[in-house]
């Protein structure tokens, strides 16, 4: 689906990414975990196009993607979600998920086509799926964090894409609020026949969903595998589990 | 500005539209000569928003489409003695032309560098309208412009004028409450998260700006024909700075909220020079007043009123 070959970053002269290559395969629900800072936010950037790379290759279904810029990934059915909340604050609920399918269906340039009520059916549908259709209403700036990131997956989800990239999903949620969120996540995932890649730092996210994990430590990948395979990879133990486990220590 | 909405604005338009009507029964020149003026201004003022309530950038040259307009009817009107429909669909055109060019290159930027870049092409605009003398007129202005006969009287004009601004101001609603509009709030309010729902943002902010300049070519050339001439002073980068400052005062997040701007102002400047001279005194005070205290406008302080009496009740 997605096939990344030698992806290189660098902000000034710090190395974020460095030589990562990867391939997302079809249908998989695939986490990227790391620590904070390991490059995670910075590789969904350069896959959608948010960001160029200083080297390296982005295909998406055997075609190169690279340099292009994010409306144009989208189309192709690459949709992501944000770690920190990017939505219109100052638009309603209900037009925040509407603008995402006017621009599906390629109705940004009609001028004399009346939105309301345009696509209203499936944004309906699409506020109930993550549970904001009481407050379709609402201007979007107002909502709960919880809600927002409910909102924030809505949108992408409006895309109707193939892959749909999450960056952590479930930051700032309620551990009953990630509970439905995963739930919905997966539910979603496999009635669409989606294919997902993910970051978490939440390990009860990450072994509730993932099929594949993928480690990443400063900007490169230390492991690749089954969950199994990489709970018990003793150098991410030691990089990454072991700092997660030594800080909940100390804590 | 969802669909709840659209009846009591209908029915609020609809009233304004009777009363404007009605205002040359009150038998006053100096009355339909001033509704004329405000209901020209109210059109540069709203067009002007498309820019800044609906794209989300600052525009500070705005002027130089309202002036392309009305040069090229005053020109084309008088010197070419074209009749009265071409002329005006060849001023509306141009000015769509030329707001296509400028967007070209202003919409390559953002922030102060597209508001200061439309700045730079209005005074640009300016400086033609002064110096090619022969056939603008230069700093005399354009004057004796051909008005046709049958709307030649104050009378008629008045409701030319009224028919083509309602004509104009409903186009622009549709617009601005359209798919289009919708898309384009978007791109106000979080440009990179509209890029990644699939929209092109700098092609939104593109047609934004030809929008508003094609709509400020209509007030133009309205304005050359009230005042039977051009001057170099509404392409001057002060009349950019007044549309910008009706736009603010009435409101941006509004659509109406800009020609409530420009009919407060207009009224507000005839009163204060019946009193003293310090006009541009009055006008800064509005201005820091409107920046400090009304970041939303007069439309903003009364939906603030009226959500306070709905709570209160
Ligand atoms: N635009 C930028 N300019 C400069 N440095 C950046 C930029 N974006 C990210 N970085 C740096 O790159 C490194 C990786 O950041 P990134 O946000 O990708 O990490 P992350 O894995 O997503 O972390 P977190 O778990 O905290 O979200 C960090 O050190 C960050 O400071
Ligand atoms: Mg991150």
């Amino acid at each position: 689906m997605l096939k990344i070959e030698g992806l290189f970053k660098q902000f000034g002269g710090f190395v974020a990414i460095d030589d990562v290559s990867f391939e997302l395969l079809e249908g998989e629900k695939h986490a990227i975990i790391g620590p904070n800072g390991a490059g995670k936010t910075t590789f969904f950037n350069l896959v959608t196009g948010h960001l160029l790379p200083d080297r390296g290759s982005v295909a998406f279904q055997g075609e190169d993607i690279t340099g292009r810029p994010p409306h144009r990934i989208v189309k192709l059915g690459l949709a992501r979600s944000f770690q920190r909340i990017n939505i219109y604050p100052r638009m309603s609920v209900f037009e925040n998920v509407q603008v995402a399918l006017i621009a599906r269906e390629r109705q940004e340039l009609r001028f004399f086509r009346l939105a309301a009520g345009l696509c209203g059916p499936e944004t309906s549908e699409l506020l109930e799926l993550v549970g904001l259709d009481e407050e379709a209403d609402e201007l979007a700036g107002e909502l709960a964090y919880g809600k927002q990131k409910q909102l924030e997956l809505a949108i992408a989800l409006a895309e109707n894409p193939r892959v749909l990239l999450l960056d952590e999903p479930t930051a700032g949620m309620s551990p009953s609020e990630t509970e439905e969120a995963i739930r919905l996540i997966r539910e979603i995932a496999d009635a669409r026949g989606l294919t997902l890649l993910f970051t978490e730092h939440d390990m009860t996210v990450v072994f509730g969903i993932a099929d594949r994990i993928t480690v990443l430590h400063h900007g490169e990948i230390i492991a690749s595998g089954a969950p199994e395979a990489v709970r018990s990879d003793p150098v991410v133990r030691q990089v990454y589990l072991g700092e997660e486990e030594a800080a909940n220590g100390a804590a | 500005m969802t669909g709840r909405m659209t009846r009591p604005v209908l029915a609020a338009c609809l009233t304004v539209l009777v009363l404007l009507a009605l205002v040359p029964l009150l038998e006053s020149n100096y009355l339909i000569d001033l509704f004329n003026e405000i209901m020209i201004y109210a059109l540069f003022a709203l067009s002007l928003n498309v820019i800044i309530g609906y794209s989300g950038n600052v525009s500070f040259g705005h002027a130089a489409y309202f002036a392309i307009g009305g040069y090229t009817m005053a020109i084309l009107l008088t010197t070419y003695e074209w009749s009265l429909l071409p002329a005006f669909v060849a001023a509306v055109a141009f000015s769509f032309a030329c707001s296509a060019v400028v967007a070209y290159f202003c919409t390559r930027l953002t922030d102060i560098y597209f508001a200061m870049l439309t700045l730079a092409f209005s005074m640009l605009v300016w400086g033609v309208a002064f110096k090619w003398r022969s056939m603008t007129g230069g700093d005399d202005g354009f004057v004796g412009v051909d008005v046709p006969a049958f709307i030649a009287e104050r009378v008629p004009f008045y409701y030319f004028s009224l028919v083509v601004i309602a004509s104009a101001v409903a186009v622009l609603w549709v617009i601005c409450h359209s798919a289009f509009g919708r898309a384009l709030l978007a791109v106000r309010e979080n440009p990179v998260r509209a890029g990644f729902v699939g929209i092109n943002t700098r092609l939104m902010r593109w047609w934004a700006f030809v929008v508003a300049g094609t709509f400020a070519g209509i007030a133009g050339a309205l304005f050359a024909m009230v005042h039977r001439g051009m001057y170099t002073e509404s392409a001057f980068w002060p009349e950019s700075a007044t549309v910008l400052i009706m736009t603010l005062l009435g409101g941006m997040y509004s659509f109406f909220g800009p020609a409530i701007g420009a009919a407060s102002l207009f009224l507000l400047e005839r009163l204060t020079n019946e009193y003293t001279e310090y006009w541009p005194l009055v006008l800064g005070t509005i201005l820091l007043a409107i920046l400090m205290f009304l970041p939303e406008g007069l439309a903003g302080l009364a939906q603030a009123v009226r959500r306070q009496i709905l709570r209160g009740r």
